[in-house]
């Protein structure tokens, strides 16, 4: 018999049933992960992001659990698939995007091209410190004048009996203040870009934190300056030349962030859902009214068209079939969506929108460098628009 | 050194409670079923006294529960148990407590043990007997709502929590200990124990491979619900005004000190 009745419930936080597309040891790694955060991470952020504080141990906790270079095979790394990297990062980005900003740094631009780029000598070195966060990684791509354009950077290796002599100034850098071990990206006397590991205490080293951001501010950023630093030999990234070596890590990142941002945007709308049905005004709550309810159901849509291509892409990206065409694509809608979301769920909040008590207005902020960084929001559309009509419209 | 640690899988906490009228039993479809959240404490505590004895001490999760329930023991062994015993059998639905604790002493006793940690309670029922019933059902010691415990050669001891404050206690193995909410911080399960866990044995026990003497599951129940009522509303609490801070100080203090909170 035909029936018009529906066999299921349509659920509004999950309405396309994305849970029933992921593994039980996926759902179990996002369990694990949730509540993580939810226990051990929302209690500090308040604190943390009020007076601009990294909490360093979060790191070995993060290590603890394998969060730290997750999808590395082997060298004390839990060696997960994509999908599983990217539920992770969606829990972390959940509580904050300065937490997941220093869980990226360390296991996409640290430890993956020490895997991908470095000698099995390098691997063995750095990995398993790094994976229990004993040491901590920074990666040294942007320059004071060179953001977008990292391939007119003016950092100097110049080639040295035994090793290199690197200058030049690196900013906005992820962990700088706190790093251990630095991977900086340089021009060699050939005009290459090449990949080195520096590390805390080589002479003509400084990593200065950059204070009084406005967004991230619970995560240490900084900046690398290096002053003719003798590098060994054995400190060369062998197997990364020119900007494919940082791109490929960028790219990895990129993918993290793609879930992470939805994460914030997912806290910033059950917050607004909440507060609207919890607050009342004209004898009614808020949510009652039509504006209010046309603009959950577009983060609800938003939310859920994002989180599934971002499945796409991870279970893409374990098939070994994915592109850097489609991280940007999707890098670039979760980031733009989550900041729109956010800034709309501020606007919902009222004025209580603007106080961190209700953390609205943090992943409003944050989400202002996490649009930003690792390519802007305009340079994944340039970077769409030369894929799609064959013209490179940024040089 | 052999530790057993008894889990029940029980409805998500988070959902509501439904009682089915008609069986007046907990309505266990159509909600997630999860780890009953009193035992995570058992396995961190059984799981610490393997990582303290060292050497060949193993942690076996076992559950009577129905076979649908292999992938949450899973995530008892994602936490760093060994390996884990299921005893499952469509006639065991409608055990009581007495009857349950008959089946799985009968099953623990087949699965061999020297110590037995259970949680106080399960978030379910909520009778806190199984863990007594069930050292009475083996013939071993049960030391119950343990705060604190140890174990040093063929002696366990512990810390036994009381209302107004605590007894040291000490058996020899084999036996049982239940242990209470206080005694840890249970684990988070790490990307290497969920990944791990997948290779990880569960073995499955039914009541036709037991020595039973007696029926269990509801043919066997030796208590029976008659009736069930709504639990009645929360009343109003006390407000205690003050016009001075002081005044409503002592007044909370007083009031918690009746309650034996302070």
């Amino acid at each position: 018999m035909l029936t018009t009745e529906a066999l299921v419930n349509f659920r509004w936080d999950d309405p396309l049933d994305f849970e029933s597309l992921l593994s039980d040891e996926e759902r179990s790694i996002r369990d694990t992960a949730r509540a993580y955060a939810q226990d051990k991470l929302m209690p500090r952020i308040l604190e943390a992001n009020r007076k601009e504080i990294f909490h360093r141990e979060i790191l070995n906790e993060m290590g603890v659990l394998g969060f730290l270079g997750s999808t590395i095979e082997g060298y004390g790394c839990a060696g997960v698939n994509h999908v599983s990297y990217g539920l992770i990062a969606r829990e972390i980005e959940r509580v904050d995007s300065g937490y997941r900003s220093a869980m990226s740094v360390q296991s996409s631009l640290v430890m993956y091209p020490i895997h991908a780029y470095g000698t099995e000598e390098q691997r063995r070195r750095y990995l398993p410190r790094l994976a229990r966060a004993e040491i901590v990684g920074c990666f040294g791509l942007t320059e004071p004048n060179h953001g977008s354009d990292p391939g007119s950077m003016i950092s100097r290796a110049r080639k040295t009996p035994g090793g290199y002599r690197l200058s030049g100034a690196k900013t906005w850098i992820t962990n700088s203040p706190i790093a251990d071990v630095f991977i900086v990206w340089a021009k060699d006397e050939e005009d290459l870009i090449r990949g080195f590991i520096l590390e805390r205490g080589m002479k003509g080293l400084t990593a200065p934190p950059i204070e009084g951001k406005f967004s991230l501010r619970a995560s240490s950023t900084g900046e690398i300056s290096m002053d003719d630093v003798f590098v060994p030999d054995e400190n060369l990234l062998p197997n990364a030349e020119g900007l494919a070596g940082p791109f490929g890590c960028l790219n990895k990142a990129r993918y993290g962030i793609a879930w992470g941002a939805l994460g914030a945007a997912e806290f910033c709308w059950h917050a607004a859902r909440r507060y609207t049905l919890d607050r009342s005004q004209f004898g009614r709550p808020l949510a009652a009214n039509q504006l209010i309810q046309k603009k959950l159901a577009d983060m609800q849509t938003e939310i859920t068209l994002g989180l599934h291509a971002v499945l796409r892409l991870g279970r893409l990206m374990d098939e070994h079939a994915s592109t850097p065409e489609m991280v940007s694509l999707l890098k670039r809608n979760s980031c733009g969506k989550a900041l729109d979301i956010a800034r709309t769920a501020r606007d919902m909040h009222g004025g209580n929108g603007i106080s961190d008590e209700f953390h609205v207005i943090r992943h409003l902020m944050n989400l202002e460098a996490v649009n930003t960084y690792e390519g802007t929001h305009d340079i994944h559309a340039l970077i769409l628009g030369r894929a799609q009509t064959g013209i490179q419209a940024f040089k | 050194m052999k530790i057993v640690v008894t889990v029940k899988l029980v409805p998500d906490t988070n959902a509501d409670k439904r009682i089915d009228p008609a069986t007046k039993r907990l309505v266990r479809t159509g909600v997630e079923t999860v780890l009953n959240p009193f035992d995570e404490y058992a396995i961190e505590a059984a799981l610490q006294l393997k990582e303290k004895l060292g050497g060949d001490t193993t942690v076996t999760i076992f559950s009577m529960a129905p076979e649908t329930g292999k992938e949450i023991v899973r995530k008892a062994l994602a936490m760093g148990a060994d390996d884990a015993a299921m005893l499952s059998d469509a006639g065991l639905e409608g055990s009581d407590v007495w009857g349950t604790a008959y089946a799985m002493a009968q099953a623990l006793k087949k699965v061999g043990f020297d110590l037995i940690v259970c949680g106080t309670q399960s978030t379910d029922a909520i009778t806190g007997e199984l863990p007594g019933a069930l050292a009475e059902y083996l013939g071993v010691p049960g030391l119950t709502y343990l705060r604190k415990v140890d174990v040093d050669g063929t002696t366990v001891r512990g810390e036994r929590e009381t209302d107004n404050g605590y007894q040291k206690v000490v058996a020899e193995l084999p036996a049982l200990v239940s242990v209470t909410k206080s005694i840890n911080e249970p684990r988070y399960p790490s990307l290497k124990g969920i990944m791990g866990a997948k290779k990880k044995t569960i073995t499955t026990l039914s009541l036709a491979e037991l020595a039973l003497d007696r029926p269990v599951g509801s043919d066997g129940a030796k208590t029976e619900v008659l009736d069930l009522a709504a639990a009645p509303v929360r009343g109003k609490g006390r407000m205690v005004n003050a016009s001075d801070g002081a005044d409503g100080a002592r007044i909370i203090v007083e009031f918690l000190r009746e309650k034996k909170l302070l």
